[in-house]
């Protein structure tokens, strides 16, 4: 069959639909994990939710699976968001939970003696395998997600990047550590569901590392991660029907690809701007930026 | 506004088993500029954060505006202690400075945003940042963020501005820049200004008084009462001299004083 008369497919459909969604959330919250480094973190996550859906998946088998994903996700994102934003201890604790949890995800797998494929999937998705009530609690999940982060969008951003800034101001910067470490560890859980828990991080970071190298707007940031997030998740989903071949190669290589090519076309625009003007605009040592920040820090006057 | 900015009386506060100051009875007038001079770890910071609400007095009262302080007061403008923004901050000058503005507020903030871009844009005038507003907050220098903390402390229209050392890092033209705004600022809309500085002299043409502390001991009065030999040594229980040499004021024999290591420098750029 071709790749066309595969997407007329009704479980295709349905992939296509769950993806979108998926690519959607990871978008929205994408750049606030970026600004907050989380990176490690949703790794750390996506683990323990396998080794959650694994552990459900023993006990309770595959209708738990959902359940288990969910409870290991938002336990450990609450650790962690509750870590706060002290990098250097929360990635040593996040490193002994994801080793941790990862021993025990194959453990549970390997105790497991059902079909493979449902152990399979937790490591590298089953797209294809989308029914009505996963796309039923994606809905719920991007109702949420939409909705909190339409009413704390400004003190998430605040307490994200600014901290001590936001926390003079009054923003629960606690709080709300905790509020999108709920949110996250859900995407995640759902996440690891459809596209695996290898895939999650090409989702949640990479679209919003590759965005945060073209700009430096939250907005125009968002919209980006969200666009370069839905192109790799359909376009891998789709590319993946006519040779039958799992997703996450596609998905994960036009993630890598996207960033690559906003990462030069940064650096490139930085050069570029560096070179024009006066005022350092970047960080790279080029030798005009660098001179003149310097001077601009020289405590001796010139006169 | 006819009450104080600020009113501390019997104000204490301990930190574990350290008293960092007791018995602090300071009263800060609308449109006054208060300068809070003394070495690290003698609780400068630690007073903001009283006066911004986020730390309890262990005794005494302190008052905002008549009121005790409330965290995030619209009418309290803050210039954090300097900690330079990540060089990956994935924010503009401009969000930086509109994140003062509203930060803060829940909702999804749609309405009113033509008058919160002029806002924004007349505190980044007002710090002369217009040409680097658009430019990554972590690429610029320590200078250019710190005026854009002044105008995020700015932007909101406080009756009251906390600032923490605000001077750090900028060179004499910056420093006095950023002092002639402050000083405007309290001139024209009568803002109280509470300035934690760590050198005296960049301030000392505008300044009304001064807070000196030295270990739990303190002193408060015009500069001329405050700053002698006598009161200093006193303050830091060693051998202390003032001097003045032309219109500044040179700490001598105390560590870690406001003391001008780089005298000649300031002197030559009279
Ligand atoms: N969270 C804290 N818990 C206990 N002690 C603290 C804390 N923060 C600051 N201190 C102590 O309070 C003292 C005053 O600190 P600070 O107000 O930052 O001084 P300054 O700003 O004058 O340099 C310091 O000696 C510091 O050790
Ligand atoms: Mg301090």
């Amino acid at each position: 069959m071709s790749t066309l008369d595969l997407l007329q497919l009704g479980f295709v459909r349905q992939a296509l639909l769950a993806g979108a969604v998926l690519a959607l959330l990871a978008g929205l919250l994408g750049p606030l994990v970026v600004g907050r480094g989380m990176a490690f973190a949703v790794h750390g996550t996506s683990e323990l939710s396998f080794a959650g859906g694994a552990g459900a998946l023993l006990l309770f088998g595959a209708g738990a699976v959902g359940w288990g994903a969910l409870v290991g996700a938002v336990v450990v994102a609450l650790v962690f968001g509750a870590l706060g934003l002290a990098a250097h201890e929360r990635d040593s604790v996040i490193g002994v939970l994801l080793s941790f949890g990862l021993g025990l995800g194959v453990l549970f797998q390997s105790l497991y003696t059902g079909r493979s494929a449902n152990k399979f999937g937790l490591l590298v998705g089953q797209i294809v395998g989308v029914d009505t009530g996963d796309l039923v609690s994606l809905a719920v999940t991007g109702v949420v997600v939409v909705g909190v982060l339409g009413l704390a969008y400004r003190p998430l951003l605040f307490a994200s990047l600014d901290p001590t800034m936001a926390a003079a101001r009054g923003v629960p910067v606690r709080a709300l550590s905790v509020a999108f470490a709920v949110l996250l560890g859900a995407t995640t859980a759902l996440g690891v569901q459809i596209v695996g828990a290898l895939l999650v991080l090409s989702l949640l970071i990479t679209p919003a590392a590759a965005a945060a190298r073209l700009t430096a707007s939250p907005l125009r940031a968002t919209v980006l991660a969200v666009v370069f997030a839905e192109v790799a998740v359909l376009g891998g989903i789709v590319l993946s029907l006519a040779p039958g071949l799992p997703i996450s190669p596609f998905v994960a290589g036009i993630a890598f690809a996207t960033y690559v090519i906003c990462r030069v076309a940064g650096s490139l625009r930085t050069r570029r701007r560096a070179s024009r003007t006066r005022v350092p605009a970047s960080s790279t040592a080029t030798s005009t930026s660098s001179q003149s920040a310097l001077a601009s820090q020289s405590p001796r006057p010139r006169s | 506004m006819t009450g104080p900015a600020v009113s501390l009386t019997g104000a204490e506060l301990r930190r574990g088993p350290r008293t960092l100051w007791s018995g602090l009875e300071l009263d800060v007038a609308p449109g006054e500029f208060v300068a809070v001079l003394g070495p690290n770890g003698s609780g400068k910071t630690t007073l903001l954060q009283v006066l911004l609400g986020l730390l309890p007095l262990s005794s005494g009262q302190v008052r905002v505006h008549g009121a005790p302080p409330a965290r995030g007061s619209a009418a309290v403008g803050y210039v954090p202690q300097q900690r330079a923004l990540d060089p990956l901050t994935p924010l503009r000058g401009r969000d930086l400075v509109g994140l003062g503005l509203d930060g803060h507020r829940f909702g999804p903030g749609l309405r009113g945003r033509a008058r919160r871009r002029e806002q924004v844009h007349r505190a980044l005038a007002q710090v002369d940042a217009l040409d680097y507003a658009d430019a990554p907050v972590g690429s610029l220098s320590g200078g250019e963020q710190q005026r854009l903390r002044v105008a995020q402390a700015l932007v909101g229209d406080p009756s009251l501005l906390l600032a923490d050392e605000p001077l750090l890092s900028l060179d004499l033209a910056r420093q006095r820049e950023v002092v002639e705004l402050v000083d405007r600022r309290r001139r024209e809309h009568d803002t109280a200004v509470v300035f934690v500085t760590h050198e005296l002299n960049p301030v000392l043409p505008v300044v009304d008084r001064v807070l000196y502390l030295v270990d739990g001991r303190f002193r408060i009065g015009t500069p001329e009462e405050v700053m002698t030999s006598a009161n200093l040594s006193q303050l830091y229980r060693t051998d202390v001299e003032v001097v003045r040499v032309r219109g500044r004021i040179l700490v001598v024999g105390a560590e870690d004083a406001p003391v001008h290591h780089d005298v000649p420098e300031e002197v030559g750029v009279r």
